[in-house]
């Protein structure tokens, strides 16, 4: 049978399977001709697997995940041709429940970016306008999502790499609550900040999927018991409490399509039952970005100490050790991962610890606190998750403060580890803009319950219009 | 908030990046710009507040204290770059 890999959604896959109207394989290679038609022009994998083992949903995979047997770079030169042993814990779960794997995808190098613009593999391009960035740093998931060559896709979230993403290209994407999702084997950035999550067509999909990674896993002390995942049905949402941080929807840099759309999105849930009032984050927005551009950095810096050319990855020789480490980082990493590791070494060095990253951990705590308060009052808090909509190739690499600004929505409620999920609700320009929904923190299945009565209501068409 | 030369070099080298002259200019530039804009947590007097290191009430994680099955040499050694038998090659240390 034909399959139009550009419409059919997880859910929609599964019935196939279920009724023996495709086989497993038959899936997998339907999408990996997909990938060979149109990936060409969008580069959304670094590399496909052909034979996948499974009878499942084929899946795409960020390659941040580990995957055993299949090269896994971070979309970076310095783990080129890095083959993992083992398996990531989520990319383990998703084999045992047979999913094959379709590929591995793009992303700006160590998860370190906005664009997909800093893989230094090349970058990925919107399926909605290939002259513009899919986002970041999750470009590749989200882009094969949107066009076809993926039905789902796993990323991971520091700042706002899945969330952002799935705004820029039209599609669900959730960030989980830290601890949910285990980081077994996921190249680390952030440790206290990164998240695996869940990229799909809509939000049924990325609940299904997020319950087939979520868990409590004993190789990553971090995680925590998951509620069980609920499958949303309903379509009102009466009883529920939205709350519009001011903060974050009349920031600086949002564009007026963009809070148009969010605006309508809103009084479409109250229209739906839901009761909407004004809240504050007074200190969250205005401070969030400076507290991640401190915090994030230092652990990058202490997590890619690794890379030193002993155990694995690439070595540049020279004739002591020390010259060794030092030839072989500086050839091995790019830009992004160098301006991260040399501020975040800057941040932790003596003399300027208490006034930078003990300070950003005090921000922090302000940040925790602004969002329980607002959470006494509302189930949700409602905002744009991207400032403005996909933005052109180049338009931001030259200024890396401008770059940061793309994640000014998403960072603060990932400093305070809570889940976000990002719903598409509407074009600008022909572009897609995506509504972020955060809740406390184990809060899934309401986020969950409120994205698909949204996008219910919503009716937004996910496959891109120049490729209907 | 500006960074000097200087400090570029003393963080790199405590970063053990060997920074290309062109790379030494442009980060001093871009981090100086950097940092004044991430100064701004200073504005804040934070004195009676409690630093956070990580977002979960998570106090300890047990398990059982149990030998498991770990890597395997030859799985252990499958992405060096030097092998030496049992051990990773490198050259003088000293």
């Amino acid at each position: 049978m034909s399959l139009d890999t550009l419409r059919l959604t997880a859910e929609e896959a599964l019935g196939l399977l279920e009724r023996n109207e495709v086989s497993g394989p038959e899936l997998h290679r339907a999408y990996l001709d997909a990938v060979a038609e149109r990936d060409g022009e969008l580069h959304c994998y670094l590399r496909t697997v052909e034979d996948a083992e499974g009878n499942g949903v084929p899946i795409a995979l960020k390659d941040v995940i580990s995957t055993k047997g299949v090269e896994t770079t971070a979309g970076s030169k310095i783990l080129e041709g890095y083959v993992p042993v083992r398996d990531a814990t989520v990319a383990a779960r998703c084999r045992e429940a047979g999913l094959p794997t379709i590929g591995k995808t793009n992303t700006d190098e160590f998860a370190m970016g906005s664009s997909t613009e800093n893989s230094a593999y090349g970058p990925t391009r919107n399926p909605w306008d290939p002259s513009r960035v899919p986002g970041g740093s999750g470009g590749g998931t989200a882009a094969a999502v949107s066009a076809g060559l993926a039905p789902w896709g796993l990323g991971s979230d520091t700042g706002g790499s899945v969330k952002q993403p799935s705004a820029l290209c039209g599609n669900v994407g959730l960030r989980p609550t830290y601890g949910t999702v285990s980081r077994f084997g996921v190249v680390a950035f952030a440790s206290s900040l990164d998240q695996i999550g869940p990229v799909a067509k809509n939000v049924r999909d990325c609940a299904r999927l997020y319950s087939i990674v979520a868990g409590k896993d004993a190789c990553d002390s971090t995680t925590v018991d998951v509620p069980a995942v609920v499958l949303p049905t309903d379509e009102r949402l009466d009883g529920l409490r939205i709350g519009v941080p001011r903060e974050l929807n009349d920031a600086e840099g949002i564009e007026p399509g963009v809070a148009d759309a969010v605006a309508k999105a809103i009084a479409l849930a109250e229209e739906l039952g839901a009761e909407v009032g004004e809240c504050e984050l007074p200190r969250s927005v205005d401070y969030g970005l400076a507290c991640y551009y401190l915090i994030a950095p230092a652990e990058a810096s202490s997590n890619l100490a690794r890379y030193d050319g002993v155990r694995y990855g690439l070595r540049v020789d020279a004739d002591s050790y020390d010259a060794l480490v030092e030839r072989t980082r500086d050839a091995g990493f790019g830009d992004e991962p160098k301006r991260r590791i040399m501020l975040g070494t800057y941040a932790l060095s003596a003399g300027y610890y208490d006034a930078y990253y003990g300070q950003a951990q005090k921000v922090r705590t302000v940040i925790i606190r602004e969002h329980a308060e607002a959470f006494e009052r509302f189930d949700i808090l409602v905002s744009p998750t991207s400032p403005t909509v996909a933005f052109e190739l180049g338009a931001k690499t030259a200024d890396p403060l401008a770059m940061y600004l793309s994640d000014l929505l998403t960072i603060p409620s990932c400093m305070a580890g809570l889940p976000g999920l990002n719903v598409p609700c509407g074009l600008s320009e022909g572009l897609p803009i995506g509504l972020q929904l955060i809740g406390p923190q184990l809060s899934e299945n309401t986020l969950f319950r409120v994205g698909h009565a949204l996008e219910t209501a919503l009716g937004f068409d996910p496959v891109p219009e120049r490729l209907r | 908030m500006a960074i000097t030369r200087e400090e570029v070099l003393h963080v790199a080298k405590l970063a053990r990046l060997e920074l290309s002259e062109e790379e030494i200019e442009r980060l001093t530039g871009e981090l100086s710009a950097i940092l004044e804009a991430v100064s701004k947590v200073s504005e804040l007097d934070l004195s009676d507040v409690p630093p956070t290191s990580h977002p979960l009430a998570l106090v300890n994680a047990w398990d059982e204290d149990e030998s498991r099955p770990s890597l395997e040499l030859d799985e252990t050694f499958a992405n060096a770059p030097a092998r030496d038998g049992d051990l990773f090659r490198v050259p003088p240390t000293v």
